[in-house]
């Protein structure tokens, strides 16, 4: 039976190699692993797979079932960090080193303190926040939507919490708002202004009485 | 640095150029359009690709072959977006083939002889209630099947039968905001829209973050091109229109629901995307010029891109009355009139009294 089941692996292995992005043939492939309780083949496998097209999403799925079955942690953020390295931006590789993360440490202060060191080549302990570090590349004139989408959260963060200076917290939420919807990321310009008047309904109201009062 | 001088980084620069070339050349043709039609949704070429696909099919179907019911679906809700008519023999003899499909122990497969799977049940449902004839109704056995699409759509669904599933399907939200495939896996628009629509069904949109779900979708239109792609950092893909773009009207139904008070923050004229650059993409560069639509300029043509790309917003239509193609329902995916017909069906028949009882005992 055994003997047949490996004959069966290396047929599928071609199989997967001609149809990558096909359910069944990975299904098929992930019953004989679970039968032969063998997962001696499978990374180096999807590896071989990933490299051809890096985001396969049947590759990847398999990749993280047999890592969690058969509890293969060890390598998995050596592996993350070289195909990080030959693509930045490779995003399934990002959500895999989560993956990892996630299962292994956790996120402890000091995973975040290294992780947050693999993205900076900037101090970030010369700023008191994250905030104030973001504040800085912008007066530096970074206007990446990213960066602003990011302020804006954080300012949506300081209104919940009630801060003291709520009417000047909103005023640059909303501002940074409006620059991306008529400037910087127009092409979400309907979501950014339902962003600004969501968080006027929200957390503007003391402020309008005020200035109807005045009025 | 090195790393953003890839593969990957060229890829993108590619589709982007062929993208400029498509609007490049639509400007041009723009100068000369004296009667202001551009640009426009060629419904009788892409009409005519349906109806032949609905009999015929070239070999380079074969890989679908255990898809037929997809096939049926995509085109026959395709032509209903087009609001073209079906002859009554046509309706007959696809209601005949999708009987075909479907397996003893219920459920419909992939083709006849295959086994039942519950995609192509899904599939078959809802083509069925496009057809919505009698004949058509009682061709599904409503015993044995259980997406919740289906389930719901046949009035079969109760508690114990998705006990469960919308824990496990939040389970599959992830850091990004989208929905993965399982747990643990990268976010894709496919899976977000399915998951957003089945919590949705299953009356538990509260369990999502839905402000996530909004801004990761959000980011998915690519400010370049106009379309969406399916994951962070893809390329650009006309199916996606429908996957992305189909989450937005679920997306203003849950923050309408989910408000405290009357919220006025949400528009009542526009979804939270760009329509009209969606439009212009599809329209300007996923055309194929026989019929049909494309994922992207220079890519080959699908039925399945047909079916996806055609998903435009009906609130908003740019260019010629042309462009307008029918609402249809954000969940089931079937024009609304028949949505309304087939749940008139089958709310007639009475619910099964205990999931627990299983078909195949």
């Amino acid at each position: 039976m055994n003997k047949d089941l490996h004959k069966e692996l290396t047929y599928i292995t071609n199989v997967i190699n001609k149809h990558p992005k096909n359910y069944q043939v990975w299904h098929h492939r992930r019953v004989i692993v679970e039968r032969l309780q063998d997962p001696g083949r499978e990374l180096d496998f999807t590896a071989s797979i990933l490299q051809d097209d890096a985001k396969n999403y049947h590759a990847w799925q398999h990749r993280q079932w047999v890592i969690r079955e058969f509890d293969l942690w060890d390598n998995e953020l050596g592996y993350v960090e070289k195909l990080l390295r030959d693509d930045l931006r490779n995003n399934s590789a990002w959500n895999q080193r989560y993956f990892v993360v996630n299962h292994t440490t956790g996120f402890t202060d000091d995973v975040i303190e290294r992780e947050i060191s693999v993205l900076l080549d900037r101090q970030l302990q010369n700023y008191p926040s994250v905030l104030a570090f973001c504040q800085q590349l912008y007066e530096d004139r970074y206007r990446s939507p990213y960066l602003m989408a990011y302020m804006i959260d954080t300012y949506e963060e300081m209104l919940e919490q009630e801060s003291d200076d709520r009417a000047a917290t909103l005023k640059k939420a909303e501002q940074l708002c409006n620059a991306l919807a008529d400037e910087y990321d127009q092409i979400r310009g309907e979501y950014w202004n339902y962003v600004a008047r969501s968080l006027t309904s929200r957390y503007g109201s003391q402020t309008n009485t005020v200035e109807q009062e005045v009025s | 640095m090195s790393s953003l001088s890839s593969r990957a980084v060229r890829i993108k620069i590619e589709a982007e150029e062929s993208v400029k070339k498509q609007y490049t050349h639509f400007k041009h043709r723009l100068e000369i359009d004296h009667e202001c039609i551009l640009p426009v949704l060629d419904r009788e070429m892409h009409s005519a690709f349906l109806q032949k696909g609905l009999s015929n099919l070239s070999s380079s179907y074969e890989c679908l072959d255990a898809s037929r019911p997809w096939l049926c679906y995509w085109i026959l809700h395709s032509l209903e977006l087009l609001d073209e008519p079906l002859s009554d023999e046509t309706i007959s003899q696809v209601a005949k083939f999708l009987g075909k499909c479907q397996c003893e122990t219920g459920g419909f497969a992939g083709g006849p002889g295959q086994h039942a799977h519950l995609a192509p049940t899904y599939a078959a449902v809802n083509a069925l209630c496009i057809l919505g004839t009698e004949e058509a109704f009682q061709i599904i056995d409503r015993g044995a099947y259980c997406a919740a699409s289906a389930a719901r759509l046949t009035n079969i669904m109760t508690p114990e039968l998705f006990d469960g599933t919308p824990e496990w399907i939040v389970r599959c939200q992830t850091y990004e905001g989208g929905f993965a495939g399982c747990p643990g896996m990268e976010a894709h628009g496919g899976y977000s829209f399915c998951g957003l629509a089945a919590l949705t069904l299953l009356n538990k949109t509260n369990l999502c973050d839905v402000k996530n779900v909004l801004r990761w979708t959000g980011n998915r239109q690519m400010r370049y091109e106009g379309g969406f792609q399916g994951r962070t950092n893809k390329l650009v893909d006309g199916c996606y229109s429908f996957w992305q773009g189909g989450a937005f009207p679920l997306i203003h139904m849950i923050l309408t629901m989910h408000s405290t008070k009357d919220d006025s923050s949400l528009s009542a004229e526009s979804w939270l995307f760009h329509q009209k650059a969606l439009q212009e993409y599809v329209l300007v560069c996923c055309q194929y010029p026989g019929g049909g639509l494309i994922d992207k300029p220079g890519s080959g043509l699908s039925i399945a891109q047909h079916f996806a790309g055609g998903k435009l917003s009906h609130v908003l239509n740019i260019g010629h009355e042309n462009n307008i193609v029918r609402p249809t329902h954000p969940v089931y995916n079937v024009c609304v009139d028949k949505v309304v017909h087939a749940d008139m069906f089958f709310k007639q028949l009475p619910p099964p009294k205990s999931a627990s009882k299983s078909p195949n005992t």
